[in-house]
């Protein structure tokens, strides 16, 4: 019985649909009707047919459901020894009736089921990235790390914020892709030049929590800092605050809850320091790697 | 695996003739992106087509977990996949270890084309699978 430690975890079960020899094929609307049922709570689902292929088995469970004429589809029997398989004879059973059965046969192999979440995370199109790390430096939930290629990468996929594309709004090259966001190019839609330059106007980041949070993680500007530890008049910081982010807000679209999580100016500034201070030694200790011919680093001793 | 159809399903000609490419369909599950009426259409069209496919719930979620059933969905020399935005799909494959291949992938848009275009590539032949199958 596999153990699902996170959302990200688990396997799908894999559902055969067997209409070959040996088994009376589904009237079509029924067939339909349990695939998209299957689909929708999370199942694989494949038909093979003669004259095309479907995927090879793996390690995925399987399901192998049809009307069987016998106990089991003649044909499948190649396979039953490759990996965990179960067979259900569905004759007679309604789509509904399918699925439940499915939902049973899920639960007792272990996979996984169907999870309330909405997978969102970065997807970087690396034909357009050129590894500025931007996005690294202004994600505040660790989702970016470099690899042992010192390239960008998206490491923490589920401390992504929902529906949170921030980081694709800071990205200078549009390279920062969301499938499941309303609109192009972030949703993955063709980049026109008119994005880039849309994007390019860059929301004035420094703006937020009234502290220069960009100047001071490229330049370390001096005097952005002493504006903001200088910054005496409380309620007008606080006012200044409360604009600063609803233009955030509304240029980068984040979600209220996930503004209600930003950690402090002064945690920004410290993780930001953090984060420069790891690349550098990372670059260095990659250096003196390559100087020695010695292999580099592995991505383990890379983590952020 | 005998190919048995039902007495109503529809077989489009072309499929007949020429060398069809492996299927892949995207249902976006966890998120309604593609909208509901064209994946069931599409998957209505795969259903009567009588041709073989593989089916997935959300290549989103694979993606995260870094599934590796990517790597046996995408392995075949030419494959068809109906999702969404081809530069999304791409990068989602990459971003997940397992790259698609630099050819013989096509990727159909769900969520900007119509139905019936969508069914209509899916469903017919690829010029040149011959070769490379
Ligand atoms: S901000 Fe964009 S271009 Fe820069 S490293 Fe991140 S994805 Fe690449
Ligand atoms: S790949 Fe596209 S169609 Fe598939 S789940 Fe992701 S957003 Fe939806």
């Amino acid at each position: 019985m596999r153990v699902q430690a996170s959302k990200t975890e688990g396997i799908n079960l894999r559902v055969v649909l067997y209409e070959g020899e040996g088994s009376v094929a589904l009237a079509n609307e029924t067939r339909a009707a349990a695939m998209g049922a299957l689909l929708d709570e999370g199942f694989e689902v494949s038909r093979p047919l003669a004259g095309g292929t479907v995927s090879p088995q793996d390690e995925s469970p399987l399901l192998v459901i049809g009307q069987f004429e016998g106990d089991t589809p003649p044909a499948a029997d190649a396979a039953a020894d490759a990996g965990a398989i179960e067979y259900r004879d569905i004759a007679g059973l309604a789509p509904e009736a399918i699925v439940a059965l499915a939902h049973t046969v899920r639960e007792s192999v272990g996979a996984r089921s169907l999870k309330e979440w909405k997978p969102w995370f970065p997807v970087i199109d690396y034909d357009r990235c050129t590894n500025c790390m931007q996005c690294l430096s202004f994600c505040l939930f660790d989702v970016y790390s470099v690899d042992s290629d010192s390239k960008i990468t998206v490491q923490n996929e589920s401390n992504c914020k929902t529906d949170c594309p921030a980081c694709s709004r800071v990205c200078p090259e549009v390279a920062i892709l969301f499938p499941k966001y309303k609109k192009g190019p972030i949703n993955g839609d063709v980049v026109r030049p008119e994005d880039i330059q849309r994007e390019a106007m860059k929301v004035d980041v420094s703006s937020l929590l009234g502290g220069d949070i960009y100047a001071s993680l490229r330049s370390r500007s001096k005097d952005a800092r002493k504006r903001f530890s200088t910054e005496r008049d409380e309620s007008k910081a606080l006012l200044e605050r409360k604009r600063c982010l609803k233009k955030l807000q509304k240029d980068l679209d984040i979600p209220e809850e996930v503004l209600m999580t930003l950690p402090s100016a002064g945690d920004i500034e410290e993780r930001a320091t953090r984060a420069r201070e790891k690349l550098k030694r990372r670059q260095e200790r990659s250096r003196s790697a390559q100087d020695a011919k010695r292999p580099a680093p592995t991505q383990d001793d890379w983590g952020i | 695996m005998d190919d048995v159809r039902a007495e109503n399903e529809v077989t489009p000609d072309t499929a007949e003739e020429g060398v069809m490419p492996r299927i892949l369909f995207c249902n976006c599950t966890y998120a309604k992106v593609v909208p509901p009426e064209v994946k069931r259409e599409v998957l209505a069209a795969l259903n009567a087509s009588g041709l073989a496919f593989d089916a997935v719930p959300d290549l989103c979620d694979m993606a995260a977990r870094n599934d590796p059933a990517l790597a046996r969905l995408s392995a075949a020399p030419q494959l068809r996949i109906a999702a969404c935005f081809p530069r999304a799909v791409r990068w989602l494959f990459h971003g997940a270890k397992q790259p698609l291949p630099e050819s013989g992938v096509e990727i159909l848009n769900m969520r900007e084309e119509s139905a019936e275009a969508v069914s209509k590539a899916l469903l017919s032949p690829c010029a040149g699978c011959g070769e490379q199958s």
